[in-house]
């Protein structure tokens, strides 16, 4: 049957990466004010995470209380999840119709999750790095105002952890809207609503 | 034209639902027909004839829920995921009403990203970007980013990156339909030129009689069927009795 022959020319191939990087470097570029937002929201949640982290560290501990510091700094790091989350989501809904177009032009699936998951992992390590940075600050104003010994040691451990842990945060949050991205039809390139 | 006998689609009894039960509502009840290698085809219809149904079915944008669409022989219906993706790819040129352009790259960037996905080198790419460019007419513009061109301009882009992989059918939904009536003739013009010296097969959707004007054949669908075909020769005594 030429059906099958047909058929048979199928290759599995993806673009190289760099394709995909590019693809998420404009989509940063192009959304720049509402991805600042979004990565303000990652930077504010590792800066309180960051500047716990140092507290924590600084001598004769401001929390004394280890267990309700820790829940303290899960509750904040899930909320930036949340919040991340849900801007994600909107960026995907906002987005079909150049999402569709990408699929009519011959994207995979895979290749709309990994631009998607660049783009986080990308928003991740600007917010979070910027965030570290500033609890790091904070932490040792607030230790110096308090007249304690600011722990300098710990400063570059905490960047590490702060950076870190806002990528994980943000490729985490970034699934459903991958999953989501893919998931959409080709043919939303044809509507017309916004 | 009776010697265009290549068919590269063709639709068997394809019909489709939406909804279950109560809801249910057939927007295609049943379309077989053959489209032609060469051939510059469009489909005319009312609004919820189940025109864009049928437009998408062909276009491997949506699959029917019975019967089977065969584009270049392969049945649409028994791809995966990504071998549709890849029949788009290297098949299908999309042109859309809303040029839809991916706005923050430059007009050869729009032009070069299917061929990125084909696998093509991004050197050959450019290369063949530019002279499809200058096929257009646009080919001096290249670096320009979609927002510092004018409406007709983009489509033209719209229409060089439908080309890319050297497809085997453009479809052209309301091409026409966000321009006005001077920059729509040219890009009417462009796609005839296309169509009879490249020999580029374009099936359009369409409302704008210039387009159908320049038809080879014109397929109305009503109520979810192909109501009637006409060729252009029909036209031509159609014009011919006005007169």
């Amino acid at each position: 049957m030429t059906e099958q022959t047909g058929r048979a020319q199928f290759k599995n191939q993806d673009p190289p990466l760099w394709v995909a990087w590019h693809q998420a470097l404009a989509s940063i570029r192009v959304r720049f004010f509402r991805q600042l937002i979004t990565s303000s929201g990652i930077a504010l949640g590792i800066a309180f995470f960051v500047s716990m982290q140092m507290l924590r560290m600084a001598e004769s501990t401001v929390a004394k209380d280890e267990a309700r510091l820790t829940w303290l700094i899960g509750t904040s790091l899930i909320m930036c999840l949340v919040g991340v989350t849900n801007s994600m989501l909107m960026s995907v809904t906002e987005r079909f119709r150049e999402i569709g177009t990408i699929k009519c032009l011959g994207a995979s699936d895979s290749f709309i999750v990994r631009v998607f998951f660049i783009e986080a992992a990308l928003l991740g390590f600007f917010g979070s790095t910027l965030g570290s940075l500033l609890g790091i600050v904070l932490s040792i104003i607030v230790c110096r105002v308090s007249g304690l010994n600011p722990p300098y040691a710990a400063a570059l451990s905490s960047l590490g952890l702060g950076i870190g842990m806002g990528i994980a945060m943000t490729v985490i949050s970034a699934i459903a809207p991958a999953i989501q991205a893919a998931k959409m039809p080709a043919a939303a390139a044809l509507r017309m609503d916004i | 034209m009776e010697q265009q006998t290549d068919v590269v689609v063709r639709t068997v009894n394809i019909v489709k639902q939406y909804g279950e039960g109560e809801a249910l509502v057939r927007a295609l009840s049943g379309i077989s027909c053959e489209i032609y290698a060469g051939e510059y085809l469009s489909i005319m219809g009312p609004s919820g004839s189940g025109k864009s149904t049928f437009f998408n079915m062909i276009g491997g944008l949506d699959k029917p829920n019975e019967g089977s669409v065969f584009v270049n022989s392969v049945d649409i219906a028994q791809l995966t995921p990504r071998e549709l993706a890849f029949l788009r790819c290297h098949t299908i040129g999309y042109i859309f009403q809303t040029f839809n352009l991916i706005t923050v790259r430059t007009a050869l960037e729009n032009v070069t990203l299917p061929m990125l996905f084909a696998g093509v080198q991004p050197d050959d790419a450019e290369e063949k970007g530019m002279k499809l460019l200058d096929t257009v007419g646009l080919g001096h513009r290249y670096h320009h980013r979609p927002t510092e061109l004018s409406g007709g301009q983009q489509q033209r882009v719209a229409i060089a990156r439908a080309l890319a992989n050297s497809p085997a059918i453009i479809l052209a939904d309301e091409p026409t339909g966000n321009l006005d009536l001077k920059t729509g003739q040219e890009i009417i013009d462009l796609l005839k030129m296309l169509q009879s010296e490249h020999g580029v097969t374009i099936i359009s959707a369409t409302h704008d009689h210039k387009m159908l004007d320049v038809s080879d054949r014109i397929f109305h669908i009503r109520d979810g069927q192909l109501a009637e075909i006409e060729t252009k020769a029909d036209l031509v005594t159609a014009s011919a009795a006005g007169k």
